[in-house]
């Protein structure tokens, strides 16, 4: 590592102030703390130090997200492997299929190394898309702006292509992650002072600019010709008296996540080993995560037991609707966003769970979404300062309350 | 019941006069820079809200509707042309008679709600909402719902977006954005969240 550091420290003066490059400083500094510890240190009296820094918390929630990360490749190329297998559709004729061909990796869906490097195929070049034209964004802000790269884009970066179907067209993935950028973050000063999460609001961007490529029933394997609906989309054309074997998993399938759906959120288990990391390290807060699920399955018992003569969605438990779609990827990763999410401790609670009815309630009672968990979050974001004012309040008058006596 | 229940949760969240019919943004944009006046305002418009379009309900099936004449012997005139102008005077001189009310009788109130209230005279949501419960025909128990429950709508867009813009002094908005170019993009944004309930149908 002794080199990295020298060649570092020799191009320091350049970009320092008064060097040739003093205009790229932000670059040069995002990749100096990138590889090491800033040296900086304080100069005046009293500071707090913690070792925890936002690098490393953007860090640890990247590798809280390993496990979705890997579902993800994994279940990509499962679900394809698995309807080419069933003759249900062909892989696509293009690049891809040349690098398998190449490496002489046939359609096996019990193939661990197969279906790994299938999904990689579909992932990677999502992942690197949105890392190229996302980071351009950001580079240039922050030369322009003479502000240090943001470190929130790390996992900007990481869950925005987790959220997006296999088969998107890079150049919308390119379109997405610029207005999430731009629009959702950096127009605001960047990290820390944005009030929506620009992952979210990249996906959100995308839902409505272009619904035919990130909805339906064609885009979630990565295969020609196969069709095939997310549990939530089967069940919100599905005739009631059909009953829940419509759906087309079982449970112990939609909790492990070989189902449809955006790449990194079937898995339920995945998300949950990734909480286990967020709550251990105290970087995601455990009382949103859990208010979210208490939200939704409050919700969803109340619904399932008034039930309904023609809604299907009226059938799924609970159990169900916390192991089916993004609700564990939202609650965990989404939702838990430090600075979207409401600051104050009751607020979160309140923040939680009416995210978890708003999901629940979209999913079930709303036709034009059979998903509900993104809106669901950029409305909490939307109430959050609001709910955090109120708790505020109510705060200094119980203390103006006890003290005027 | 239920359906002045669904009139109320259409009004208030699906079809919300702020963020879904963008309507009554000079007032929205102008006085949403923190909660406290917000929240003046926004229960300003509730009760401004909740009467004109009630009243404007008993002005049009009284009066002007189409046959509503009949009792003085002219059944075949429609008057309904006038509308406009009734409807926005029916604003005004409510919003005058509640305002010398509250002045002569809750003066802390008055003196909350302040300026709000001759300026909510000139809110097109407040005529907004009369001309939608004409044109959607509501009956006089329905026009109460739907008043009480689009100013709800409108009062709840209006403190989320003030409390978006207090957190956002701490953002670093560039200089050509900051004011009211941001607050349009802040308001665009809000919609896109308000958009989870469009399509809903009750």
């Amino acid at each position: 590592m002794k080199p990295i550091r020298n060649v570092l420290d020799k191009l320091h003066p350049h970009f320092a102030q008064g060097g040739r490059f003093e205009r790229w400083y932000p670059l040069y500094e995002a990749i100096d703390t990138f590889l090491y510890t800033p040296g900086d240190v304080t100069k005046s009296n009293t500071h707090v130090r913690d070792s925890l820094d936002l690098k490393r918390m953007m860090t640890t929630v990247v590798i809280a997200l390993t496990p979705c990360i890997l579902m993800a490749l994994w279940n990509t190329g499962y679900q394809a492997n698995l309807a080419i297998e069933a003759g249900n559709g062909q892989a696509f004729d293009d690049w891809r299929a040349g690098i398998l061909a190449l490496l002489g990796i046939g359609h096996d869906s019990s193939s661990l190394i197969g279906n790994l490097v299938f999904g990689a195929l579909y992932f990677f070049p999502v992942y690197f898309v949105t890392v190229a034209v996302g980071g351009a964004w950001e580079g240039l802000f922050s030369i322009v702006r003479k502000h240090e790269i943001n470190e929130g884009f790390l996992v900007t970066s990481m869950l925005f292509p987790l959220t997006l179907p296999p088969t998107i067209p890079l150049w919308q993935v390119a379109v997405g992650i610029s207005f999430g950028v731009v629009i959702g973050k950096e127009i605001f000063g960047g990290t820390g002072r944005n009030f929506l999460n620009p992952a979210l609001t990249a996906r959100a961007f995308l839902y409505f600019a272009y619904p035919a490529q990130i909805s339906g029933p064609k885009v979630w394997t990565a295969t020609d010709g196969f069709t095939g609906a997310t549990p939530l989309g089967v069940l919100a054309d599905a005739p009631v008296s059909g009953g829940l074997d419509q759906i087309g998993v079982t449970w112990s399938q939609a909790f492990l996540g070989t189902m449809q759906g955006s790449m990194g959120e079937t898995s339920t288990l995945a998300c949950l080993l990734g909480a286990g990391l967020l709550i251990l390290t105290g970087i995601g807060s455990w009382k949103i995560i859990t208010a979210v699920f208490v939200g939704a399955a409050a919700l969803a018992t109340l619904l399932w037991g008034v039930g309904s003569e023609s809604n299907a969605l009226f059938l799924l438990g609970p159990h169900w609707h916390i192991v089916i779609g993004g609700l564990a990827f939202g609650a965990v990763f989404m939702a838990t966003d430090p600075v979207s999410a409401a600051m104050t401790e009751t607020g979160k609670w309140i923040y939680g769970i009416m995210i978890g009815m708003l999901t629940v309630l979209i999913r079930v009672i709303n036709p034009a979404f059979p998903e509900g968990i993104m809106l669901a979050i950029l409305f909490g974001n939307v109430m959050a300062p609001l709910i955090d004012y109120f708790v505020v309040q109510a705060n200094i008058k119980r203390r103006m309350t006890r003290h005027a006596a | 019941m239920q359906d002045y229940l669904s009139i109320f949760l259409k009004a208030v969240f699906i079809e919300n006069l702020a963020l879904a019919f963008f309507l009554g943004m000079c007032t929205f944009l102008a006085v949403s820079k923190n909660v406290k006046t917000a929240l003046g305002l926004g229960l300003a418009v509730i009760v401004v809200q909740t009467i004109t379009v009630s009243v404007n309900n008993l002005v049009y099936t009284g009066l002007l509707k189409e046959g509503a004449l009949a009792w003085a012997g002219l059944g075949d005139v429609d008057m309904t042309f006038l509308g406009l102008i009734s409807y926005i005077g029916v604003i005004a001189a409510m919003v005058q008679i509640l305002e010398m009310t509250l002045d002569r009788y809750f003066p802390p109130l008055y003196n909350a709600l302040g300026i709000f209230l001759p300026l909510i005279t000139v809110n097109c949501a407040i005529l907004g909402g009369s001309l939608f419960m004409v044109e959607r025909d509501y009956t006089f128990t329905e026009s109460v719902t739907y008043g009480f429950g689009s100013g709800f709508g409108w009062a709840l867009a209006l403190c989320a977006l003030a409390g978006i813009r207090e957190k956002m002094a701490y953002s670093d908005v560039p200089h050509g954005l900051r004011g009211l170019g941001i607050t349009f993009i802040v308001v665009g944004l809000m919609a896109l969240a308000f958009m989870s309930f469009g399509g809903i149908k009750l």
